[in-house]
């Protein structure tokens, strides 16, 4: 079987997979990081999407073995010294999730559209959504959770 | 999934050869198309050759051409000043291909090489009379796209890049399917030296060109222009989305929109 390495929420890690494995069950499997999920089988719902090299991706859609030598960052990489990330804190602030399911998908994606977009505005925020769906908010406190975490961390910088 | 091998070349000398050495391999590039084509075990090639370890992805704009390496993810083009600037259509194109997540991903060469009947770029790479560069050859854009999710590639040939000339003006309009995001229909228009040319995809088999647009659009380049003319429904998809019938007048529509945005 084929070795991979890869650096997943600033650990060097790496593991025995088969060529076939994808980015998702290493990441659950072989490292136990459970908070990304997998939601459908045809690479649409985006539970879990987590960042690849700065960027969110589908780990469903990924083999282990692309990543390589990758940094990745999972839900589990975005607290930090016990202390949730605005993201995390404003999706709880605004009840931006009901069973959770989506959440670590969601969460992720929301980190990304935070660091490429600087003036998010509801309807963007929507746009980039495209690639995650909720079967329960109906995506409103999502919405606002993202938009307020965008305010703050924007704030922060400034 | 079924069992593969996998290979991650440096070179296109290297992938070729591993390409001629493997019995039924595959090339993989984004992965977007391909890896949700492998879980449903819809292709079972015995070994995996991942182009993203060879340097192909880039965008270059001089006299009046654009060029964009095979390996350019679809966020690299969508976020391009010089795309936008150049073919702001084609950016738009870019941004608007399935969700961001997909976009970091998927790249210019795999979804052409692909040819899905509902892909967005090969309205571009039709409507803009592109020309495809690959390991042994180039292409045009006209002879390119054969069939369904059929191409002029040969086994074992790999797009390197593609080039655009850039149009006086273009506008690409997609009626997009409420859930996958592809074209249910989408219309490529464009002005270039060469004449109006009008590439239609999601609607039929294969991406193709509307000529009886073309020579209204050539005579008044006007919404009106197109607005009456009337496609025929007999080659159009027909599918729990939509009728044949749905689609024909689905391309008059966009056809008319996208025009309105350039006249
Ligand atoms: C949820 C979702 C939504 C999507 N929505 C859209 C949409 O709205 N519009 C749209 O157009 N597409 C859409 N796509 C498809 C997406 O654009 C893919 O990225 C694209 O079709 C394939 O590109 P890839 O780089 O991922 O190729 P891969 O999946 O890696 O490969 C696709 C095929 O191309 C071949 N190939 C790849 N690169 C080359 C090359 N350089 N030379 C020769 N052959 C090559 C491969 O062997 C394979 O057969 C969507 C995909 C998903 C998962
Ligand atoms: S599990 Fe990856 S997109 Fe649904
Ligand atoms: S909170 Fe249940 S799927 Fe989104």
């Amino acid at each position: 079987m084929p070795s991979v390495a890869m650096t997943v929420n600033g650990k060097a890690v790496s593991g025995e997979v088969e060529t076939r494995t994808l980015l998702v069950h290493f990441l659950r499997e072989n490292l136990r990081l459970t908070g990304t999920h997998v939601g459908c089988d045809t690479s649409q719902c985006g539970a879990c999407v987590v960042h690849v090299n700065g960027k969110a991706v589908k780990s469903c859609t990924m083999l282990a073995v692309q990543a390589e030598g990758a940094q990745v960052t999972t839900v589990e990489g975005l607290t930090q010294d016990g202390k949730l990330h605005p993201v995390q804190a404003a999706f709880k602030e605004h009840h931006g999730l009901q069973c959770g399911f989506c959440t670590p998908g969601m969460i992720m994606t929301a980190v990304d559209m935070i660091r490429r977009i600087p003036d998010l505005d509801e309807k963007t925020i929507r746009a980039e959504l495209e690639g995650n769906l909720c079967r329960c908010t109906g995506y409103q406190n999502i919405v606002k959770a993202i938009e307020a975490a965008s305010k703050e961390m924007k704030g922060a910088r400034a | 999934m079924y069992q593969f091998q996998y290979f991650r070349p440096k070179s296109l000398d290297e992938a070729r050869k591993l390409y001629e050495n493997n019995g039924d391999a595959k090339f993989l590039a984004g992965g977007q198309t391909l890896i949700p084509t492998l879980k449903q075990r819809l292709a079972q090639p015995t070994a995996l050759i991942d182009l993203g370890g060879i340097a192909m992805s880039g965008i270059k704009v001089a006299g009046g051409v654009v060029t964009i390496g095979a390996g350019t993810k679809h966020f690299d083009v969508a976020s391009s000043a010089d795309v936008k600037g150049a073919i702001p259509a084609l950016s738009h194109l870019a941004s608007h291909i399935g969700d961001p997540a997909v976009r970091h991903m998927g790249t210019l060469g795999g979804s052409i090489a692909n040819n899905d009947p509902a892909a967005d770029y090969p309205a571009a790479v039709l409507g803009l009379g592109a020309t495809i560069k690959t390991t042994s050859r180039t292409i045009s854009a006209d002879d390119f796209f054969t069939g369904m999710f059929e191409t002029a590639l040969e086994e074992g040939e790999i797009i390197t890049e593609v080039s655009f000339p850039v149009p006086e003006k273009a506008a690409y309009m997609k009626f997009p399917n409420p859930a996958s995001r592809y074209a249910m229909v989408g219309v490529f228009v464009a002005k270039t030296k060469g004449g109006v040319r009008v590439a239609v995809t999601g609607a039929a088999s294969s991406v193709f060109r509307e000529s009886a647009m073309e020579a209204a659009l050539t005579k008044s380049f006007t919404p009106d222009a197109v607005a009456g003319i009337k496609v025929s429904p007999g080659n159009m998809n027909s599918d729990l989305h939509g009728t044949a019938e749905y689609r024909a007048h689905l391309v008059t529509v966009m056809a008319k929109r996208a025009v309105a945005t350039i006249a």
